[in-house]
């Protein structure tokens, strides 16, 4: 009877399973006891364990012994977790407590509202709902685990600043071979004085044409001035025949002739 | 059925990469040009599911609308494609969030109450960067602790489309308690 009661306590099958596959001896092993604490993720829990582990009403637990597993607890969550050591100590005091209430003669506790149990079975019975529920909702589908979503998404762009800058030696000496050789746009232009003068030219042609009546542009060309020479020849033959002082004939031939109007 | 409204609401569907609600795929869709009242798009919707029934994806109705999503019977060759990227979440955590879904909103200190044990910053913090919980605000007492609710992104997570949905938080069996006390005593 007092096991159907308890059992009552204990609402999920699924825990029940998981407590049947586990050894009798669970809190013995140092090994063991790290490898459990997945399992027991809370003081309350490990309460609920031991209470239907030991198939007994609570005043039939051997209190000493829960200590002690909860001391040997005590010493490993040490080295983890403070918050937690400390939660199975006042769990293990409280079963203390509440075992040695028990043992009184019972007008020590007539009124309710003191009794120790009250409060921390009420405690537990809230936990266990929470957790039987929690239990139940970790098994749902959840997404990415059970299920995907079917997407044709935009793939969000790389951050650019996440980029790293990767440069090979040769390409570092090309650009500095580049940057040597460009050309330096700084420089001044410099702009040469007109080695060939249009004044002197046309003297040249009258100087020319004072000897003779007529003669062929490409006769008073001086050969080493180059294209400058012929520009500045037929400047000077334009200015003069502009002023009357000669006329250009050019025939059918390619040939131009320069004559002197002998006006000088 | 206009099969132009069926496509267009299956390119947004795929397009949306989230939920997309009826409403808003009806703001999309007329200023498209095509005119559509929701009830033709909830009936492209059902059209589209049905000529989806031989495939590997579905439409499924979550909390933040329409999505679509690959059936869980096929999700299995996928997680095997992805199995380190597989979210794994403990039972402390799965207690935590459950404990604000159904007392919300909640006090780190209330779940503490409920679990007996320190809930850790990290948790919490996992639990608002996967977007599952958000501060609703702050309770006017001596701290003002942070109040927790869950959000649409923890109902979408689970194909859930509300929080009713949730499996039913046991009753506490008072009587048991009595009968401890009667044995005990």
């Amino acid at each position: 009877m007092q096991i159907n009661n308890l059992a009552q306590l204990e609402l999920p099958t699924v825990m029940g399973h998981q407590y049947e596959e586990m050894p009798d001896d669970l809190f013995i092993p140092p090994n063991a006891l790290e490898i459990s604490l997945e399992l027991f993720s809370g003081p309350l829990d490990l309460l609920l364990y031991l209470i239907k582990k030991e198939n007994i009403n609570i005043l039939d637990l051997d209190v000493s012994k829960i200590t002690d597993q909860y001391l040997e607890y005590i010493e490993l969550m040490d080295s983890l977790k403070f918050d937690l050591a400390a939660d199975y100590l006042v769990m293990a005091a409280t079963l203390a407590e509440i075992k040695s209430r028990l043992m009184l003669p019972v007008e020590a506790f007539d009124e309710e509202e003191d009794d120790p149990r009250s409060a921390l079975i009420k405690r537990l019975q809230e936990y266990q709902r929470f957790k039987n529920v929690s239990e139940k909702i970790a098994l749902f589908p959840r997404i990415d685990r059970d299920f995907f979503t079917a997407s044709a998404q935009l793939p969000t762009l790389e951050d650019q600043e996440d980029k790293k800058i990767i440069i090979t030696k040769d390409e570092i000496y090309n650009l500095i071979t580049e940057v040597i050789n460009r050309p330096n746009y700084k420089a001044n232009h410099h702009i040469d004085f007109e080695e060939l003068s249009t004044k002197e030219r046309i003297q040249m042609i009258l100087d020319i044409l004072s000897g003779t009546n007529l003669i062929s542009f490409s006769k008073t060309l001086i050969k080493p001035e180059g294209k400058k020479g012929v520009v500045v020849t037929l400047l000077a033959s334009l200015e003069l025949a502009k002023d009357g002082y000669i006329e250009l004939i050019q025939n059918k031939s390619e040939e131009l002739f320069i004559k002197s109007s002998r006006r000088i | 059925m206009n099969i132009k409204l069926v496509n267009s609401i299956e390119a947004l569907l795929f397009g949306a990469g989230r939920p997309i609600r009826l409403s808003e795929m009806k703001n999309i869709i007329e200023n498209n040009g095509i005119e559509a009242e929701l009830s033709d798009i909830k009936k492209s919707l059902n059209f589209l599911e049905e000529r989806y029934s031989n495939t590997a994806i579905e439409v499924q109705d979550v909390a933040s609308g329409y999505r679509l999503q690959i059936k869980q019977e096929h999700s299995h060759c996928l997680s095997s494609l992805w199995d380190d990227k597989k979210p794994r979440i403990s039972k402390a955590l799965m207690e935590t969030i459950s404990i604000i879904a159904y007392k919300q909103p909640v006090t780190r200190g209330d779940i503490e109450d409920i679990r007996g044990v320190t809930v850790s910053t990290r948790s919490i913090r996992f639990l608002l960067e996967r977007n599952w919980v958000k501060v609703s605000g702050y309770r006017d007492v001596p701290g003002r602790p942070a109040l927790y609710v869950t959000t649409k992104d923890f109902l979408d997570d689970l194909n859930l489309k509300n929080i009713s949905e949730l499996p039913d938080l046991p009753k506490i069996k008072e009587n048991a308690e009595n009968d401890i006390f009667s044995q005990a005593v």
